[in-house]
C-alpha cells in the first residue's frame, strides 16, 4: 500500500470540498480530496452565470466565484487536495487506485470514503431520437463547456430538447453570444428546471417554450439541417397531425442528469433505481460501512446552497465515524407513496431527528405530508424543486419492534 | 483540384478503390509483393462506408450453400482471423454462435445448415437439444427447444480491423489516400488505365473495384452494366455495459431469405448489441434509425433473451448492405433484372475490360469473408499474368498498440513513468489516455469519429459529453489546424461554428 488516510473524498466539486471542510472542522484527522480535473470546483467552473450562494453567503456569486470561496476555505484549513488524479478503482475494503501522469498508478487505503463524484448528462442514445446522426447534436452541458470554457460557439440556429436547468441557462447564454434559439421543447406537461430560470432565460428573451412536444426526427447528412417536432400524449407518443418542422443547425439536449456511481458500484455500494445514487441511511452512509455519498453523486441538486447544507451533515457524520464513533443501527426502512418520486435517507435508526429530501412526480398544490401523527402542510410541491422536511425523533418512537421495521411517508391532497 | 499533367509518381501497378474491410484486406495482401500500390477512399476516414456499421460477427460459415462464393469464402475467412489477430492485433474473440428454434418442425432446417457448413469446411458444429441449449446459454427464453451450435464464430471490432490492415499495408509501402473520390476512369492505353479523382490523376495497370455500395457506379465508369447495388438497411441498438455477460454466444433466430434475422450479440467491448433489421431502401446515404424498427428489434430480441430491455439503450446506428442485383440486356437493349440472377458476391475480372477487377456486392458475410476475398483477388491477378515477387521488406506485424484499459497496474505504471501522456485520462467512461489519442492521430485519424473509432474515446456512457473538446484540442494540435476546422466525420460535419475569442476582439 502506498499511502493511508483517515478519509479520502473522491471529487473536488462543491460537495467534496464542503465535506472535507466539515470533516476537518469536526475532527483532527488526515483527509485527502482527489479530482481528475486540473482545477477544483467541478461542474461550477462552467456555470459562469450568477445565482450561487444566495442563502449561504447572501450574495449572488457566479459558479467559479462560489467554487473559489469554498476552495480557499479548504486551503486555509490545510486540507490536502490532489488534482489531475483520476480514481479508477475502489474496492469494498476501501482501497482506492488512482492514475496520474505524475505518479503513475497508486493505491491508497482509507478508513472512510466519501463519493462526491457528481453527475453526467443523459445523451441522445438513451432516449432514441430517430433520424440521422449528423454533427450538431450536443448535450447542453457540452455546449456550455464549448462556450464558457473553450470559447467557441457550437451553432447559430438552435433547438433545445428538454427543459432542464442547463438547457434553460444555455438558451440565454447562446442568445447573448449571438445565436438564435428557436424553441425549447419539453415532452412532459411541466418544466424540468427551476421556475426562476424559465422567467430569466426564456421569457425575458422571447424564446418559445413548447410543453408536451418532442423531436420525432433529426434531419441532416453532415450537420443538422432541421428537426421534425410533434405534440405528444400522456404516454409520450407523438400525436398525428401535430407535426411541424424547424430549420436549425444545432440540437441541444437537456434531458436530465444521472449521478455517476460506477466507482461506487465497484465497491459493492447498492444504488436506488429512483435516483441512480447510493441508498444511504440517516448518516449518509451506504450499505458498506465507512463509505458515504454526498452531492450530485447521491441525488441531483438544483441549488448549491442545499448541497452545502447536506455536506455539513455528511462531514459531521464522517468525522464521528473516523473518530471511532459508533452509529445507532439504521434498521428502519422508509417507504413512500406514489406521489413521491424519490426520498432519502431510506434507512433510519429512529433514535434521532431526520431531515428527509424528496421530489414529487408531478406538480401538487395544497397537500399534507404525513408520517404517523406527524403532519406538514405544503402550499405546493414541484417536481423540479427538491423539497425537504425535518421529522423529529419522537414520531419514530411508536414503531413496532419486529423483524422488518418499516415506516411509510405519504402525501394527501386537500 | 485536378492537375492536368500526371507525373511518374502517379503510376501504379494496382489501385484499389474503396477503403472498407474489403479494400483494406486487399491492399494489405498486395503489400506482401513488390508492387506499387495505392488505395483511394472518398471519406475522411477508412471504414466509414459499410464497414464500420455492422454487427461485427465473424460468422462460422454455414449460412450459404457450398456452390456459392459466399459459403466457402465465409468459412475460409473465418479460419484466417486467428492469424490476423496474432499478426496485426485485430481485436477478435471466438465466442460461438447459436441458431435457436422453438418448434421441433424446425430441426430439419438446422440440419440443412449443419450440412452446408460441413460442406464449406466449418469445424465443430453440433445440434443441441433442449437441456443442452439452456446449459450453453442460461438466459435464453424458456420455450427454446434446440439450436445449431458453431464454436468457431467470433466477434471483431470491424473498424479497428480496417485501421490495422491499412496501418500494416502502409508500413509495407502501400499508399493510402483519404478524402479523395474517384470520379472517372479513362481509356486503357498501353496496358494502363487513367484514374481521375477529385484531387489528382493516376495511371495504373490494374483497378480493383471495392467501392461497396458504389461498386455499380465504378463499374459503370468502365462500361460494365450487368449489375446494380441496392442498399438494404440494418439498424443496430447498443446496450449498456451493465448487461455484460448476459449472453456468451451470438444468438440467432432461424434465418429468412433476405437476412440472418435479428441477433443478440455479445460485442468485443463487453456490451450487448441487438439488431440488425433488414429493409430495402432507395437512398444509399440513408442511415436514419426509426422508432418502429427500434420497437420491432427489441420485441424480437426479447423473444430470444427476455432480460433485454430498451431502458439499457445507449446508442443506435444503421448500415446499408450492398446487395447486388444481376442485370441482363432485354430485347430493347435495356438492362433489366436477370430472372436467373442470384445475390452472391461478384469477384471477377471482366474479359472485355482488361485490368479491371470487380469485388462488388459484398454484403453479409463480407466482413468475415474479406481476408479470403483478398486471397482470391491475388489469385485472379496471378492468373491474369501478374508477376508477384515477394516484397523483401514486408513485415507482417504491427507495433503493439498501447491500450491502457487492457493493461495490468504494473505494466501501466511502468508505461506512464516512461511516457506520462498515458497517465492523462481523456475519456473517463472508457479509460482512454492522451497518449492513445495522439497515437491514433499519428496513425491517420483525421476527425472526431476517427479518433473515437480508433480509441473508443467518446463511445461510453456519456457519449463524449465530457471528453469531446479535449479530443478536439489534441486533433487540432496533431493536425495543426484550428478547432473550428475539426469535423465529426469529414467535410461539412464541423463541430463548432465560431471562435468567440475573435468575436470579443472585434468588439
Ligand atoms: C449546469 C448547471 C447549472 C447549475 N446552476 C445552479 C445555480 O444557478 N445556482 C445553484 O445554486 N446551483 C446550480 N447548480 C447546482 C449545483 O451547483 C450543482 O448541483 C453542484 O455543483 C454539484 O456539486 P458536486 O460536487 O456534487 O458535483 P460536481 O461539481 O460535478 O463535482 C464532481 C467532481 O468529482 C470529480 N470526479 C468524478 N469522478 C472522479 C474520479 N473517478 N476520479 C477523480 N475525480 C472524480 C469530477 O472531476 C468533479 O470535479 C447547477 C448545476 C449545473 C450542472
Ligand atoms: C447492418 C449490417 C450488419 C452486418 N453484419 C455483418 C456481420 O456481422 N458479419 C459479416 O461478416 N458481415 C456483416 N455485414 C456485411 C459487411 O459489413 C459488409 O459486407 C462489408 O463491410 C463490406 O465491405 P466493403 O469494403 O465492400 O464496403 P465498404 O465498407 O462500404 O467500403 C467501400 C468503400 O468505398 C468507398 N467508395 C465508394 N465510392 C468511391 C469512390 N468513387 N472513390 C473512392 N472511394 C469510394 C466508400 O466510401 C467505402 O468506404 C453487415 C452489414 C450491415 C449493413
Amino acid at each position: 500500500m502506498d499511502e493511508q488516510y483517515s478519509c479520502v473524498i473522491i471529487g473536488a466539486g462543491p460537495a467534496g470540498l464542503s465535506v472535507a471542510i466539515a470533516i476537518t472542522k469536526n475532527s483532527k484527522k488526515k483527509v485527502l480530496v482527489l479530482d481528475r480535473e486540473k482545477h477544483p470546483g467541478g461542474i461550477l467552473n462552467q456555470c459562469i452565470h450568477t445565482g450561487f450562494g444566495l442563502t449561504q453567503y447572501k450574495e449572488e456569486l457566479t459558479g467559479p466565484e462560489y467554487a473559489w470561496r469554498v476552495y480557499s476555505e479548504a486551503k486555509e484549513l490545510g486540507i490536502e487536495i490532489r488534482l489531475s488524479t483520476s480514481v479508477i478503482r475502489v474496492s469494498e475494503d476501501k482501497v482506492i487506485t488512482t492514475i496520474s501522469a505524475e505518479k503513475g498508478i497508486e493505491k491508497i487505503k482509507a478508513q472512510a470514503i466519501v463519493f462526491c463524484t457528481g453527475c453526467r448528462e443523459r445523451a441522445r442514445g438513451v432516449i432514441h431520437i430517430p433520424g440521422d446522426r449528423p454533427a450538431g447534436v450536443y448535450t447542453a452541458g457540452l455546449a456550455q463547456k464549448f462556450i464558457n470554457i473553450d470559447g467557441y460557439l457550437p451553432g447559430k440556429r438552435v433547438v433545445i430538447l428538454g427543459s432542464g436547468d442547463i438547457g434553460l441557462i444555455m438558451a440565454r447564454r447562446l442568445t447573448f453570444q449571438g445565436a438564435k434559439v428557436l424553441a425549447v421543447l419539453e415532452a412532459s406537461s411541466f418544466v424540468g428546471g427551476l421556475s426562476r430560470n424559465v422567467v430569466q432565460c426564456l421569457d425575458d428573451f422571447g424564446i418559445p417554450l413548447y410543453l408536451s412536444h418532442t423531436i420525432i426526427d433529426i434531419v441532416g447528412k453532415n450537420r443538422v439541417e432541421k428537426v421534425k417536432i410533434a405534440r405528444v400524449d400522456e404516454n409520450m407518443r407523438a400525436i398525428r397531425g401535430t407535426e411541424f418542422e424547424i430549420n436549425c443547425d444545432t440540437v441541444l439536449l437537456s434531458i436530465g442528469l444521472i449521478p455517476e456511481n460506477e466507482l461506487a458500484e465497484m465497491a459493492q455500494v447498492k444504488l436506488d433505481p429512483a435516483t441512480n445514487g447510493a441508498i444511504v441511511d440517516e448518516n449518509y452512509m451506504t450499505n458498506i460501512s465507512g463509505i458515504f455519498s454526498c452531492g450530485n453523486a447521491l441525488h441531483v441538486h438544483d441549488l448549491v446552497d442545499k448541497l452545502a447544507v447536506e455536506a455539513q451533515t455528511v462531514g459531521k457524520k464522517v468525522a464521528e465515524y473516523i473518530s471511532g464513533g459508533v452509529f445507532a443501527e439504521s434498521d428502519i426502512i422508509v417507504t413512500h407513496d406514489d406521489f413521491i418520486r424519490y426520498l432519502l435517507p431510506k434507512k433510519i435508526s429512529g433514535k434521532s431527528d431526520v431531515r428527509f429530501h424528496f421530489r414529487v412526480r408531478r406538480p401538487l398544490s395544497d397537500v399534507v405530508l404525513k408520517l404517523n401523527n406527524f403532519e406538514r402542510k405544503f402550499p405546493y410541491l414541484q417536481p423540479n424543486e427538491m423539497s425537504s422536511v425535518l421529522i423529529p425523533a419522537k414520531h419514530f418512537e411508536d414503531i413496532e419492534e419486529g423483524i422488518q421495521r418499516e415506516i411509510k411517508i405519504w402525501i394527501r391532497e386537500n | 483540384m485536378v492537375s492536368s499533367k500526371s507525373n511518374s509518381n502517379n503510376n501504379y501497378d494496382v489501385i484499389v478503390i474503396g477503403g472498407g474491410i474489403v479494400g483494406a484486406s486487399i491492399i494489405r495482401e498486395l503489400s506482401r509483393y513488390d508492387l506499387k500500390i495505392c488505395l483511394i477512399e472518398k471519406e475522411a476516414e477508412l471504414s466509414f462506408g459499410v464497414s464500420k456499421s455492422n454487427s461485427g460477427i465473424v460468422h462460422a460459415g454455414f449460412h450459404s450453400p457450398p456452390n456459392t462464393l459466399k459459403g466457402p469464402l465465409c468459412a475460409r475467412g473465418n479460419f484466417l482471423y486467428d492469424q490476423l489477430h496474432l499478426e496485426l492485433g485485430v481485436p477478435f474473440k471466438r465466442v460461438g454462435e447459436l441458431v435457436i428454434i422453438k418448434q421441433s418442425e424446425e430441426i430439419p432446417d438446422l440440419e440443412k445448415f449443419k450440412r452446408w457448413g460441413e460442406e464449406c469446411g466449418v469445424p465443430g458444429m453440433k445440434i443441441l437439444n433442449e437441456s443442452e441449449v439452456h446449459q450453453y446459454e442460461p438466459s435464453l427464453s424458456t420455450d427454446v427447444i434446440g439450436a445449431l451450435y458453431a464454436p468457431t464464430a467470433g466477434v471483431v471490432n470491424p473498424y479497428e480491423f480496417v485501421f490495422l490492415l491499412a496501418q500494416n499495408a502502409k508500413k509495407n509501402g502501400a499508399e493510402i489516400k483519404t478524402s479523395e473520390e474517384v470520379i472517372s476512369i479513362g481509356d486503357r492505353v498501353a496496358k494502363t488505365t487513367e484514374v481521375i479523382t477529385t484531387k489528382d490523376r493516376y495511371n495504373t495497370k490494374y483497378i480493383i473495384n471495392a467501392a461497396g455500395l458504389y461498386g455499380d457506379r465504378i463499374a459503370n465508369m468502365v462500361g460494365i452494366y450487368n449489375f446494380k447495388i441496392i442498399p438494404r438497411k440494418g439498424e443496430e441498438y447498443l446496450l449498456d455495459k451493465k448487461l455484460k455477460g448476459l449472453v456468451k454466444q451470438v444468438i440467432f433466430p432461424l434465418p429468412s431469405k433476405t437476412s440472418k434475422g435479428t441477433l443478440v450479440i455479445p460485442t468485443l467491448d463487453g456490451t450487448i448489441m441487438v439488431g440488425p433489421s433488414a429493409e430495402d431502401i432507395d437512398d444509399k446515404n440513408d442511415l436514419t434509425t426509426t422508432d418502429e424498427v427500434c420497437w420491432q428489434i427489441f420485441d424480437k430480441a426479447k423473444q430470444m433473451i427476455p432480460a433485454i430491455h430498451h431502458k439499457y439503450l445507449i446508442s443506435t446506428f444503421a448500415g446499408n448492405r450492398p446487395v447486388p442485383v444481376k442485370l441482363i440486356k432485354n430485347a430493347k437493349g435495356k438492362y433489366v433484372k436477370d430472372p436467373d440472377g442470384d445475390d452472391d458476391f461478384i469477384i471477377a475480372k471482366t474479359d472485355d475490360v482488361p485490368g479491371f477487377i470487380n469485388v462488388a456486392g459484398i454484403q453479409s458475410p463480407g466482413l468475415t469473408a474479406a481476408p479470403a476475398i483478398a486471397e482470391k483477388v491475388i489469385s485472379i491477378l496471378k492468373d491474369d499474368g501478374v508477376v508477384l515477387k515477394a516484397n523483401k521488406y514486408f513485415v507482417s506485424t504491427n507495433p503493439n498498440p498501447k491500450k491502457i484499459r487492457e493493461m495490468s497496474d504494473d505494466e501501466l505504471d511502468k508505461l506512464i513513468k516512461s511516457e506520462p501522456d498515458y497517465g492523462k485520462i481523456v475519456c473517463r467512461c472508457e479509460m482512454v489516455s492522451e497518449g492513445e489519442i495522439m497515437n491514433a492521430i499519428e496513425n491517420g485519424a483525421q476527425t472526431l469519429d476517427g479518433v473515437k473509432f480508433r480509441t473508443r474515446a467518446g463511445m461510453g456512457r456519456c457519449q463524449g459529453g465530457f471528453c469531446s473538446f479535449k479530443t478536439m484540442e489534441l486533433l487540432a494540435k496533431g493536425l495543426d489546424i484550428s478547432p473550428l476546422e475539426i469535423t465529426k466525420r469529414g467535410e461539412g460535419s464541423n463541430i463548432l461554428v465560431e471562435d468567440l475569442k475573435k468575436q470579443k476582439e472585434k468588439i
